[in-house]
Parts: C-alpha cells; structure tokens; sequence
C-alpha cells in the first residue's frame, strides 16, 4: 500500500496502539500505548512526556522497527519514500536503520573486544565516510563529549555508565540521519556533558533532522524540545 | 538484483516416522544473516542440513540464484553440478572445526587447497593468497606450514573459516562456529565473523543456540520449535518483542550477565 506524508512532515503517528501478551503469564494483555497520534516536521524536536511506564520508549522503539505495532500507521520519510514501519518488512525497515533513521538507546550494546574510538568510526563509515573522514569524525565527536582521549582505543565494557552513554550517543551522531530517536541521552551524564550532547542536538535540528525523544530532565527537555506530545497509559493520548 | 537467493518452500524432512523439520518457508536475500535458533532437537541443524543439500529433503522446494543470475531447482541438480556449486559458491563452517578442516594437511594447504579446487595454480600466487587469509583470521605467517592439530580450538576455528572464505562465497551455513570456546575467544570470532559480513556480498545462515551471537550477527532470526519455525522477524525485535509463547520462554530463560 502505498503511503503519503504532507510535505512539511517527516514522522506521522496515527492512531497507534501496541498490547504486549505475555504467554508466560496465562496470556495477560498489558497496553503499551493506546491510539497515540502525532507527527514530526524536519528540524523539530518533539519530546515525550508521561510519567515512568507510560509508554514513552516503547513509541520510540515502535518506529524504530524494534516493536511490532498493533494497530494504526507509523508513517516515515525516507528519501522519496514514504514507509510504514507498522507493517514493513524486516529488510525495509533495516534499509531504514540504514539510510534514514538513528537511533540512541539508553545502553550500549556493542561487540566485546571493539574499541570505542572504531565503534564510533564504524557508524560513520555506515554514512559514507571513508576512513581517515571517519576516523576523524569519531575523534571530533569522542572530544566533545569530553570522553577522556585514554580511552579511545579501548573497549567499552569497563567504562563507567556515563562514558559509555557517550560512547553511544557518539555512535548515535556519527552519522546523519534525517530521523533521530533519542531515548534519555542524558540520563547518566553531569552538565557538562549534558550541555555538550544539547549542542549535539541542537546542530541536528539545524541541518533539518527530525527528532523525537524521551528526556528525564525536564530542565533538558525544556531546552531542546519544540513540542511535548503527552504519553499515558492506557487512556487515549493526546497531544499537548 | 531479482529475487531471493535461496528460497524453501514447504521443506520438510522426516527421518522415518520422527519428525526433523516441517513445512518450512523461507527467504534468504543477498548480504542478508539470517540465524536459526531454538533448544537442541527443535530440528534447527536438520532445517541447516537441508538448505545446504547435505541432507535430501523429503518434500518441498528449494531454489537457489546462481551468481549467473539463473536461479535453480538444488533437487535436480546432478552431483556433479551440486559439488561445483559447494566449491565455488558456498561455504560450510563446522562447529566441530576438525570436521571442516583436514587435519593432516597444514594450515596453508588447507586454505591452498580450496583455491587449487576453483582452478588455481600458481604456487605463489595461492601461496600469498592463503597468507592473506590466515592473516585476515589472525593467524600469524610462522604457524602456515603448521598441522591444525597443533593449534587451539579458537584458532582452529579461524583456520576453518579461513578455508571457506578463501574462495569468496556468496552464501556460507555456519553450525554453532561459535559453540564450545571460550567466551574470550568467542568475542574475537564474533568480531571476525561481523567484518566478513560487514563487507557485503555475502549472505549467511547461521545455526546457533546463543540468542546473543543471533542478536550480534544476524539480521533476522528464526525460531524452530519440533521442527517449525514458529517465529521469524526481525533480530532485535524476536528478541525484545517476542511474540510467540515459546520465543517468550527463550528470551525470558537466557541468564543476564
């Protein structure tokens, strides 16, 4: 089937609805979301808002393609393209992962043995970026994160919590996505870096990128959110 | 670029009156990882068997798109014609690494030998090919004229995956490859087996039992309960969405580091 978008629009949400049914648990039916609806235009954040358990990451995750979707359209610009993750097939929604949206989980899931500075260096090659371009990338992004340069040829798996959020958020920016998810980039870091990663943000929605994201802070949010779109369970949502 | 690559329709194998796999259906495209998970006897390795024509299915189709873009029916395959399309197209890495290597000839002659089979033979040439590839695998210069037996089970390993790699497949079935080393070694095998993948071109199903070697390698997953696949999706979203109640035991039965 084939899907449109009004121009000035990069993300839309129609009455989207997910129930996890855990079979374990006789088969319990426990709503995630129920009939949210909004939509994103290129170079605006837009932050989720609801208390913990609302539902916020699981609509991130939904348009990530990580969730199914139950019901409704979770439509996404790609190119020329208009793609409804609710009901596309695993290779088109990798080929989204590839080209059109990122991505930025609160943990960093990553090979063992990988040093950070390639980790990083490898999702910016993911963009096009030759080697030394991004090697280069990954090292101007790691300093402005203030990760300590005597970690860069390690692998994160003994880092503290906040330097491998880092590490991830930098993985997160090293390529440009017109679609970014952020899912609380800040959770585990001080202002400092607080303050780096809503510079980060701000660059993107300068460029034309369209954002959606889960920020616990709500002196953060307040700062790099254009709209709040309120998310609770399991009544209807509606936006704020 | 038209169609799958490897297509199964139907496939089933029934050894006698016991059950091996199913009615199974499946897509593999090019550049594509898909891993086959499930408990041992969930027909995981019989369904492996089958798309890579070790085993003769029972009923079913099985198609698969030559790099000539002809796609053909592996059933009516002579023998002939079955083993030039193993050596040339496909690759098999063994869990046992013994099983996939031959042990008494050494490190260079098992890689060697795969280039001499698709038609190789200048010495130096298969001599400095084979050298690449050990390296590529980590394995150093002064251990080329060594017998595999003289090496460990991680190195072993890359020997094999060396040998399969050699002659540029496009389509490689892997049997646990991870199954049975150590975890340190295991990570450095992972992170060899994503950069082969990273590089594009080569497709891959993967058997394994380890739901986080899926998650790190594959694009998709497919989960085999008695013989059916009973769940396929994408990677991450079989393993933090999963939505049949036997994917839901699996997920929810993997020990947290």
């Amino acid at each position: 089937m084939l899907h449109t978008l009004p121009r000035d629009e990069s993300i839309r949400l129609e009455d989207v609805s997910k129930t996890f049914v855990l079979h374990l648990q006789d088969g319990a039916r426990l709503p995630a979301v129920t009939r949210l609806s909004f939509s994103v235009r290129p170079g605006e954040c837009v932050a989720l808002h609801g208390s913990s358990g609302a539902g916020k990451s699981s609509v991130l995750k939904m348009i990530f393609g990580n969730y199914l979707t139950d019901e409704g359209l979770i439509l996404v610009r790609s190119g020329d393209r208009v793609v409804n993750v609710a009901t596309a097939e695993p290779r088109d929604v990798l080929a989204l992962r590839r080209q059109t949206i990122g991505y930025v989980s609160q943990f960093l899931r990553v090979i063992p043995r990988v040093p950070c500075l390639d980790i990083v260096a490898a999702a910016a090659r993911e963009d096009g970026c030759e080697e030394t371009q991004a090697l280069a990338r990954a090292r101007d992004l790691l300093a402005r994160l203030n990760l300590p340069e005597r970690l860069w040829g390690l692998p994160p798996a003994t880092f503290s919590g906040g330097e491998q959020q880092r590490v991830n958020i930098a993985r997160g920016f090293a390529a440009y996505r017109p679609i970014m998810l952020l899912d609380e980039p800040t959770a585990s870091l001080d202002a400092a870096n607080s303050e780096a990663v809503i510079t980060l943000i701000g660059e993107r929605k300068a460029a034309g990128a369209a954002i959606v994201g889960v920020f616990h802070d709500p002196a953060i949010r307040n700062r790099v959110a254009d709209r709040l779109i309120a998310v609770s369970r399991p009544e209807r949502s509606e936006a704020a | 670029m038209s169609g799958p690559l490897l297509r199964a329709r139907g496939l089933t194998k029934m050894f006698g009156a016991r059950t091996g796999c199913v009615d199974v259906d499946l897509d593999l495209h090019e550049s594509e990882v898909l891993a086959i998970v499930g408990e041992s006897g969930s027909g995981k390795s019989t369904l492996l068997g089958l798309l890579s024509t070790q085993l003769e299915k029972t009923a079913g189709s099985l198609t698969y798109r030559r790099k000539d873009g002809v796609a053909v029916d592996l059933s009516s395959l002579s023998e002939m014609e079955r083993r030039l399309l193993l050596r040339t197209e496909w690759g098999f890495v063994q869990q046992d690494a013994r099983m996939g290597l031959r042990m008494n000839v050494s490190a260079g002659g098992n890689v060697g030998e795969r280039l001499m089979a698709v038609g190789w033979r200048n010495y130096a040439a298969i001599r400095t090919e084979s050298q690449d590839w050990l390296a590529r695998v980590e394995i150093a210069a002064d251990r080329m004229d060594d017998m595999p037996g003289a090496f460990s089970g991680g190195m072993r390993q890359r020997l094999q995956i060396a040998r399969n790699m050699v002659t540029r497949p496009r389509l490689v079935f892997m049997d646990e490859p991870t199954g049975g080393l150590d975890v340190s070694v295991q990570a450095r095998l992972l992170d060899l087996l994503r950069s082969l993948v990273a590089e594009g071109g080569l497709s891959v199903i993967l058997v394994t039992h380890d739901l986080a070697v899926a998650r790190l390698l594959s694009h998709r997953i497919a989960v085999m309960r008695q013989g059916r696949i009973v769940e396929l999706g994408l990677a991450d979203q079989v393993l933090e969405d999963p939505q049949h109640s036997y994917t839901q035991l699996l997920v929810s039965s993997v020990l947290q580091a």
